[in-house]
């Protein structure tokens, strides 16, 4: 399988950097963005996103308006919550909103990447099966 | 002094005084002005009833004694004018006269006189010897011989005896002459004596001179002249009885009863002393007064007693409203504490959370071949693995603190404890059968619904489900959660199959921050938030442990009327 492509939001800089050397070390593509409003950007010009890591609380743009967004303009990306515990009710809101997962700040990085990996086998199958549908119609659509 | 009371402070002592005051003033009014209404109507009535009573008293005596003087008048004119001059002339036909007169009249008539109109005395029949008297210059001859007849004032005269005379004007031939009679003093002083009211009534006789006609009971000496003073001497006296109330010389007051007699030459007097006359009325008055006065010091009694028991009960209610406010205070000041806790430990996360990246970083890195030949590799190892070890401490450490300063929603609602039961035996069951635990509910399903707030009774349930699980999590066993209806309360069971608590921890097991399980696994506040919870609405929670046999929670929790069925 292709190494997972994230893109991972969340307010605190030197999180994000630590955290997109880790992973890109794990073999990840890793997009970054420090706000709610530049993931979206971020998420228009890289089409090939699998994933958004999406920490809840952020000023302006928050982790769940963030979420909604990326559901409506893109809505095979998967995405995983990042959060403190007293925005558990937060996650939990933004699980039933279409949120693949939530992580509890600091994360342990081995269920991190088993988190990322599921997700994006998640996202890939579910691709799969659309490029397989899509064949299927084309097929059936010749004589 | 064996109370040892607190003394008041001024506040509570001017209260106690302005309702003492207020409770008598209050209370005397209506008694002071219904007492008075009463009283002053029965003096007015009982005084016109002693008056009137009085006026008749002496009008009949007047009446009487006019009538005795009229009497005696008539019969010496009879005497005079049909017996004549020539007959009672003579002393021996006088004297049977007498004697007949005497017989009829009893003893009234002293003695009989014929003078003269030279004043002596012609014929005399009677027990003085007075046959010579010459009486030319007596007040009554002098008036006789103007008048037809004359009544004389009483005087001593010749024979130095009190008494008086009828004296009546006849002619013979041209010559005035006199018939005398002498009333007996006794006689006529009897009908004046005779008037006898209480013990201080008594009446007597004065002339216009002011001098006693009649024996009075009391010896005093009335002033002189003008009925001894008793009315205006200008002001000319009326015909009817007079009644009025003045103080003696020794300052006694006393009731004069006045009638004038024997054409307004003689006063009738009654006299009798105020307060004998109206005794009846200063008995009510005496018993009235004692009664207002008991009354009045059983009122003022009451009154401090009862301002003292109120005053005693608001000042305990001060206290309670004090103490209360206190804790409102004390309460605010936690709950402050703990939006403070809950902001700095979401602060403190996220610096924590880079740290233990940047240390995952580095052990990343140290992975790299470069280092591998370093001989400090395994300290540096060892003390990256610290970092983050301690870093996970920090986040347990801030994640306790955030969920004990969560707000949980407090808010009432009508809910079914079986159906919230049910939900959370569904939450704990993934984690409880990873520990071999089994959650068995025992739910009475005709239990009527509560009103609670749900998301506390959550927590209380979660609280107990999850101490049971954490006990039994090395050799497993069985939780029974059941509910059931005793009376009007709810008992909801939470029994588990654990090692049991040991006797001497079971009395702290509620405190806050007692815990029994190892540094940073528990806070030691889940019981005694379960235990506020369950206060808070009005039940109530006990434990009941044996030890290698288990441990019961139970909670019981008041139904309203209003719920049941």
């Amino acid at each position: 399988m292709l190494e997972p492509i994230v893109l991972l939001v969340d307010d605190e800089a030197p999180f994000v950097d630590t955290m997109t050397k880790r992973l890109t070390k794990r073999k990840l593509t890793v997009f970054k963005s420090y706000s709610g409003e530049e993931a979206l950007e971020t998420l228009k010009e890289n089409s090939q996103i699998d994933l958004v890591i999406l920490d809840v609380k952020m000023p302006g743009m928050d982790g769940i308006e963030t979420l909604k967004e990326i559901r409506k303009e893109f809505p095979l990306v998967e995405v995983i919550m990042l959060t403190g515990h007293a925005t558990v009710e937060t996650s939990i809101e933004g699980m039933r909103l279409g949120a693949f997962d939530y992580l509890m700040k600091p994360c342990d990085m081995d269920v991190l990447i088993e988190k990322v990996n599921a997700a994006t086998k998640k996202k890939r199958d579910h691709e799969e099966k659309i490029r397989e549908a899509r064949v299927n119609v084309i097929l059936k659509a010749r004589p | 002094m064996s109370k040892t009371k607190l003394p008041l402070s001024p506040y509570y002592r001017s209260l106690t005084l302005n309702m003492t005051v207020a409770i008598i003033v209050v209370s005397f009014i209506p008694v002071f002005l219904v007492g008075s209404t009463i009283y002053y109507n029965f003096y007015a009535s009982y005084r016109e009833k002693v008056y009137a009573h009085l006026e008749e008293l002496v009008e009949k005596h007047r009446q009487q004694i006019d009538a005795f003087l009229v009497d005696k008048l008539a019969d010496i004119r009879f005497l005079s004018r049909n017996l004549g001059y020539a007959n009672l002339s003579d002393e021996a036909f006088l004297q049977s006269t007498l004697a007949s007169l005497q017989r009829n009249y009893r003893p009234v008539f002293v003695d009989l006189g014929v003078v003269n109109g030279a004043g002596q005395q012609v014929a005399y029949a009677g027990p003085f010897k007075l046959t010579e008297a010459v009486y030319t210059e007596t007040d009554w001859f002098q008036q006789a011989m103007n008048k037809e007849y004359v009544i004389s004032d009483v005087f001593l005269g010749l024979r130095r005896l009190p008494h008086f005379i009828i004296a009546v004007k006849n002619t013979i031939n041209g010559e005035p002459w006199i018939l005398r009679a002498t009333i007996d003093f006794v006689a006529f002083n009897d009908l004046v004596e005779n008037i006898r009211v209480g013990e201080t009534g008594f009446a007597y006789i004065l002339n216009r001179r002011g001098e006693f006609q009649t024996k009075p009971l009391i010896d005093f000496v009335p002033s002189e002249g003008c009925y001894g003073h008793f009315f205006d001497c200008e002001k000319e006296l009326n015909d009817g009885v007079t009644i009025a109330e003045r103080e003696d010389d020794d300052g006694k007051e006393n009731i004069y009863v006045t009638a004038l007699l024997k054409d307004k030459d003689w006063l009738l007097v009654y006299r009798q002393e105020s307060a004998d006359a109206f005794s009846d009325l200063r008995r009510a008055q005496f018993i009235s007064v004692v009664i207002f006065i008991v009354g009045g010091v059983s009122i003022i009694i009451m009154a401090s007693m009862l301002s003292i028991r109120q005053v005693g009960r608001i000042k305990e209610a001060d206290r309670a409203k004090e103490l209360m406010n206190e804790q409102v205070i004390e309460t605010g000041k936690l709950a402050s504490i703990g939006e403070l806790a809950a902001g700095i430990a979401h602060e403190i996360n996220n610096p924590v959370a880079i740290m233990v990246e940047e240390a995952g970083w580095i052990q990343d890195l140290l992975e790299e071949e470069d280092f591998a030949r370093s001989e400090n590799l395994d300290e540096f190892e060892r003390a990256l693995k610290q970092i983050n070890t301690q870093g996970k401490r920090c986040k347990e450490i801030t994640h306790k603190l955030l969920s004990f300063a969560r707000k949980t929603d407090a808010r009432l609602q009508e809910f079914s404890i079986n159906d919230l039961i049910e939900e959370v035996v569904s939450l704990s069951e993934q984690r409880a059968k990873y520990a071999k635990v089994i959650i068995t509910p025992q739910l009475d399903a005709s239990l009527p619904s509560i009103q609670a707030s749900p998301s506390e009774m959550q927590q209380v349930f979660l609280n107990l489900i999850n101490n049971a699980v954490d006990a039994m999590e090395r050799q497993g066993g069985e939780i029974v959660v059941a509910s059931r209806r005793e009376k009007n309360q709810l008992v909801i069971e939470v029994r588990d199959t654990g090692p049991g608590i040991p006797p001497a921890n079971i009395d702290r097991i509620f405190d806050p921050f007692y815990t029994t399980k190892p540094v940073g696994k528990g806070t030691g506040l889940g019981l005694s938030i379960c235990y506020g919870i369950i206060k808070k609405m009005g039940g109530d929670i006990s434990v009941d442990s044996t030890m290698d046999e288990g441990t019961t929670f139970v909670i019981k929790i008041p139904v309203r009327e209003e719920h049941v069925g």
